[in-house]
Order: structure tokens, then sequence, then C-alpha cells
């Protein structure tokens, strides 16, 4: 089969004012022999690149960190693991009804650490996607992922998750095969696998399907990802009675990063390179890297036997309530 | 046994008018059978239709007092009140919406628990109330509901909890809301891990992250005929799929079906059936 060649993806339209500067460097870098005013204006739009890059992407709103986060040129788990380890030996089948290949398991070698890996893959073209639906495991997937953890706990490997899904499969068979019981089962059995866990969202992080491998000693959010309780759409239809109204749910529901680390439920946001993970799939991939390396490292330092406790401790403080009877109430 | 067949349209309308329990007025129509039926004569009859069986909503207090011995429930943690961390605005204010839905159902939040005797056997026991925003999870269900968890694990009581959800984790709260499945699923894990019997009660309806936490997770499952239990809303699933959903789909006859309900009871037989399960495995 000859191979494909991608055509190049739209820029977003927040990202329009940065490809014009680029395309314009471009064409001022093919000029055969620069004058120095050529030179001056090439360093002038390189500085002013890197300008609007930190300013737009400084400032975008929760409903165009969607779209970051679900850009088709965002580095995906099979980019990740090319690109973090050293070494990936995939383990397949969840030993009751099939391989998902939604999640995807195995040891791996990140640096000198042995690691077992569990990730989402989304799929970056349309083959890809349909062999991993859009991300979106069965309940074989979240049974697999919990099988292969159990198998790292009971050899002491630290575990890391990558969460990239809109959700969990919403459909007939997921339904039939219990999607809320093994989703249930993963949120219990993880809160006390004694190895660290090291759980990160580096696009999507869709609601139950995303925590139900998202339970963890560390967890941290790409700076352009999100993770919510609810797709902006879903919350649209149901809150607003449609979904065009997405942009206001995804505001509305504070789900970036930013937010997340305010309100004390996640532990990091991982930097992302400037214009974000698509722009640089190298650089995002170093730094992720080193989050990983040094999350791990300090989760060692943890005596064994404290490791489980501390993650209850840490899921256990979540909530923001009120402790009031305020008088004359009648509730 | 019940003849009505709840297909995917009478649900959502059951859903949908069942939000008060039974319907103002002395006449109400029942939804399974689309028969008049006297209203006092269904509140009599456990909220059952006489004519069809079917089973309507309960309204949270009501259903303690039909499923506990009487005078017996000794209710926790009743001063935890929600919060509106996100300053959450969709049509309304979320603060506003608490107010309202307060004030309509005289409850503070869909959550009560506590303790109580059934047939004269000790247990914590739980409930979410689906008149409360659909029965939905924010922090104070996933607070309240973990320390009735943690409160069994110390005193060594069975629990049980009844679910009554159909709006799963509670989006005005946000990733606080997704977080109390973890929160209150770690609980069940200790409790499990320290040998306690949890029996989990699924009505109508139990969906999204209730169903994907807390609901999912007993030792043993009890249904409600009929209930609509599952992950993703119908909706949801029929417009992902694009073709017509199997009859009875999520409802508990399914699940049981498929392996993911151990009994379902009818409410006249609640209290006996869970009594009886305390009996072979409490301790």
């Amino acid at each position: 089969m000859a191979p494909r060649k991608k055509p190049p993806t739209p820029p977003l339209s927040f990202e329009k004012p940065i490809f014009e500067l680029e395309a314009r460097l471009g064409e001022l870098e093919a000029q055969p022999d620069p004058t120095p005013a050529t030179r001056d204006a090439i360093r002038n739009i390189r500085v002013e690149i890197t300008r609007m890059r930190r300013e737009i992407f400084m400032g975008l709103d929760a409903a165009e960190t969607v779209l970051v986060a679900r850009h088709p040129d965002r580095p995906q788990v099979l980019d990740y693991i090319e690109l973090i380890f050293d070494e990936f030996v995939e383990l397949h089948g969840d030993r009751a009804y099939r391989d998902d290949r939604s999640i995807k398991t195995g040891f791996a070698k990140l640096g000198e650490e042995k690691i077992l890996f569990v990730g989402q893959h989304k799929g970056r073209n349309l083959d890809e996607r349909t062999e991993y639906n859009y991300g979106m495991a069965h309940p074989e997937g979240y049974r697999k992922a919990l099988g292969k953890m159990e198998i790292a706990a009971r050899y002491g490997l630290p575990i890391v998750c990558f969460i990239d899904t809109p959700g969990a499969f919403p459909g007939i068979g997921a339904e039939e095969r219990g999607q809320a019981y093994q989703i249930a089962l993963n949120l219990r059995e993880m809160a006390r696998l004694n190895t660290p866990i090291v759980v990160v969202v580096i696009g999507e992080g869709g609601s139950g399907g995303a925590l139900g491998i998202g339970i963890g000693d560390h967890i941290a959010v790409m700076q352009f990802a999100y993770y919510s309780v609810i797709s902006p759409e879903g919350c649209a239809g149901i809150l607003w009675k449609h979904a065009r109204h997405k942009d206001k749910a995804a505001r509305a529901l504070r789900f970036t990063s930013k937010d997340l680390l305010e309100f004390g439920v996640i532990d990091e946001v991982i930097p992302e390179p400037l214009g974000g993970a698509h722009r640089d799939h190298r650089a995002a991939a170093t730094v992720l890297k080193g989050s990983l390396v040094a999350a791990i490292r300090e989760l060692k330092l943890i005596p064994r036997d404290q490791l489980v406790d501390r993650r209850y401790d840490k899921f256990r403080r979540m909530g923001v309530f009120e402790k009031t009877i305020k008088e004359g109430e009648t509730v | 046994m019940a003849t009505a067949k709840p297909d995917l349209e009478s649900w959502q309308e059951s859903t949908g008018k069942a939000k008060r329990g039974v319907p103002e007025g002395l006449w109400i129509r029942c939804q399974g059978c689309r028969s008049t039926v006297y209203r006092r004569s269904v509140e009599e009859n456990l909220f059952i239709c006489p004519e069809c069986d079917h089973h309507f909503i309960v309204p949270g207090q009501i259903r303690i007092q039909q499923l506990l011995d009487p005078d017996s429930f000794e209710e926790w943690f009743a001063d935890l009140r929600p919060a509106d961390p996100l300053g959450f605005v969709d049509k309304m204010p979320y603060a506003e919406r608490l107010k309202a839905e307060a004030k309509r159902t005289g409850m503070s939040e869909a959550c009560v628990a506590g303790r109580g005797y059934m047939r004269g056997r000790p247990l914590v026991f739980a409930l979410t109330d689906s008149n409360f925003i659909m029965g939905s999870m924010g922090s104070v269900v996933g607070e309240k509901l973990t320390r009735a968890v943690e409160a069994a694990t110390e005193k060594k009581l069975p629990l049980v909890i009844l679910s009554g959800s159909g709006g799963g984790a509670r989006m005005h709260e946000g990733i606080y809301s997704l977080m109390q499945m973890a929160k209150v699923s770690a609980a069940l894990g200790r409790f499990h891990d320290a040998g306690g019997l949890y029996i989990s009660v699924l009505t109508h309806p139990t969906m999204g992250g209730v169903a994907a936490s807390f609901a999912s997770l007993g030792d043993l499952t009890l249904a409600e005929p009929k209930a609509l239990i599952g992950f993703a809303g119908p909706r949801v699933v029929q417009a992902t799929v694009n073709e017509k959903l199997p009859p009875g789909f999520q409802t508990s006859e399914f699940l049981l079906k498929h392996g993911f309900v151990d009994r379902i009871v009818h409410r006249h037989d609640l209290r006996s059936e869970i009594a009886r399960i305390i009996d072979y495995c409490g301790r």
C-alpha cells in the first residue's frame, strides 16, 4: 500500500494569527540572499511568534482548551509510548471476553524504572480510530486494565496510567457486559493496589470512563487537557437542552488544568510546549517523562505499608460542603 | 406479575413525571398501565399501582418508613449542606436551584443516611432520592455515604444502600462530583476488607456515576422490578449506536439476565428479603 500523505490540519481559529506569521516567516527564510533588513525582519517575526503563542495560549478559555485537548495532531498514547519509554511489552486481553484495543496495557521501561503502563488511545487516523474505538473502552477494557494492574501490584511495579477518552463507550454491548459494574470495581480495587500509581490526563478526561483508570497517588493533568464530570456537549444537552450551548457549559464546568489544581483535586499541571503539545510532540514528551520520573521517585520513598492509606486519605478529602444548621431553618 | 412493558418512551415519561413522587391530585394516571387510579390506594400500597404493579418512585422519607422498623431510624450527618464550589450557573444559579429543590422536596440533599432496624436487625441504612436534583451525587451525597460506610465498618453493622439516582454524578459540582465516586468506592473497599456485608438495592432510576460506583458494589445486589439501571442513558446509547435498543434494555430484568443483579424483589417483599440476607450473611 502506498503511504498516504496526511493533509496538514487547519489551524484552530485562535491559532490563525500564529499560522499567518509562520507563513510569512517561511517566505522570508526561503529568500536565497537575505539582506540585513530581511534578517532583521526574520528575527522580529520569530520574537513576535513566540510572544503571540504565549499570549494566545495563556488566555485560552475552557471551550478553546477543549479544542486543543481534542486536536487531531495532539500526541496520543502510541506517540508517547514511542517517545517516552525505552521498551514496551504489550499485554493483551481481559481473560473473559476479548482484548479491548481502546486501552493499551503493558510493561514499559521508563529510564531505569520498570513499570506497568495503562493508556487510552483514541487513534490518529480513521483506521486507528476504528480499531481503538476513539478511545472509548468497553467493560473488558477496564477489566483488562485492572487485571494487569493487579499483576503489577503483586510484583511491585509502579503503575503509570494515561487518560485520553471522551468517555466509556455508551453502547448496547457495553451495557450488557456491565460497564457500570466494571468501572465501579476498578475504582474500589485501584484504591487498594499496593504499588505507586501515577495518573496523567494527556488529552480528554471524560467522566467515569477516565476515572475508571484514574485512581492514583499522584494525579497530573497536561496544561491543555481537561478532566470533567461530563463532556461539555453532554452537559449542554441536559442543562441547556441543546448541545449548541457547549461553550457555555465548558466554562461553567471549570475543568481546565488550572481550575483543577486550584481546587486541589489534582497534584500537578504538566506544562506543554508553547502553542500546545500538538505543535511539538518531542518537547511535550520530554517534559511529561521528567514529571513521571520525578513522581515515581517520590512515591517510592513512601513506605509501602502507608501507601494505600495515604491514597485513601487523598480521595477522602475531596469534596466541598458546608456544615451548618442555620437558626430557624425549616429544612 | 406486572403486565406493563416499559419501553424507552415510557421510562422517560415516568422519570419526568415522577419527580414529585406520585403526582398531586386525588386521582393519578399510572405510567405503567395508563389507567387512572386513586392516589391514596397507590400510597397505601407502598406506592405501587394496584392495577398493574407499576412501582412509583417513593420519596425518601416514606421509603424509610416503609423499610425500617417504626421510629427506629436515627438520621446521621443531617447537618451537611451543599456548597457551590464552582459558582455554577446554567439556566439558573446552582445556589438557587438548591434552595428551590429544598423547598420543593423538604430535603436538604439527595441522600439520607443513618442507623435503623429492619425486623429487629440493626443496620446502617442510606438512600439516594431521585426527587432531589435527580438523586445526583455531589459532595454532600458522597460525604454522607462515605461516612455511613465508615460507620458501618467501625460498628461492624450490615450496610444497605438504596439507590434512586437518575442523575449520576452531579454536573453542577463538576470534578468534585466525579471524585465522590472514587471516595465512596474506596470506603466500600475498606468495608469489604473488614468483612462487612453490603446489600445494594437498585430502584428506578439508577444511572451514570451512581451506577458506576457504590450502587454496583454490593456483595448482594437486589433490584425493584422494571427499574431503569445502567451507565449511559438510553437516549445517549441510541444516538451512539443508531439502532433500535433491545426490548427491556437497561431494566432490572435485563441486568438480571446479564448477570449483574442477584434478585429482583417486589417492593412488598423488600423488607423480608433484606432481613433474610442479613440472617444468612450478617454477623
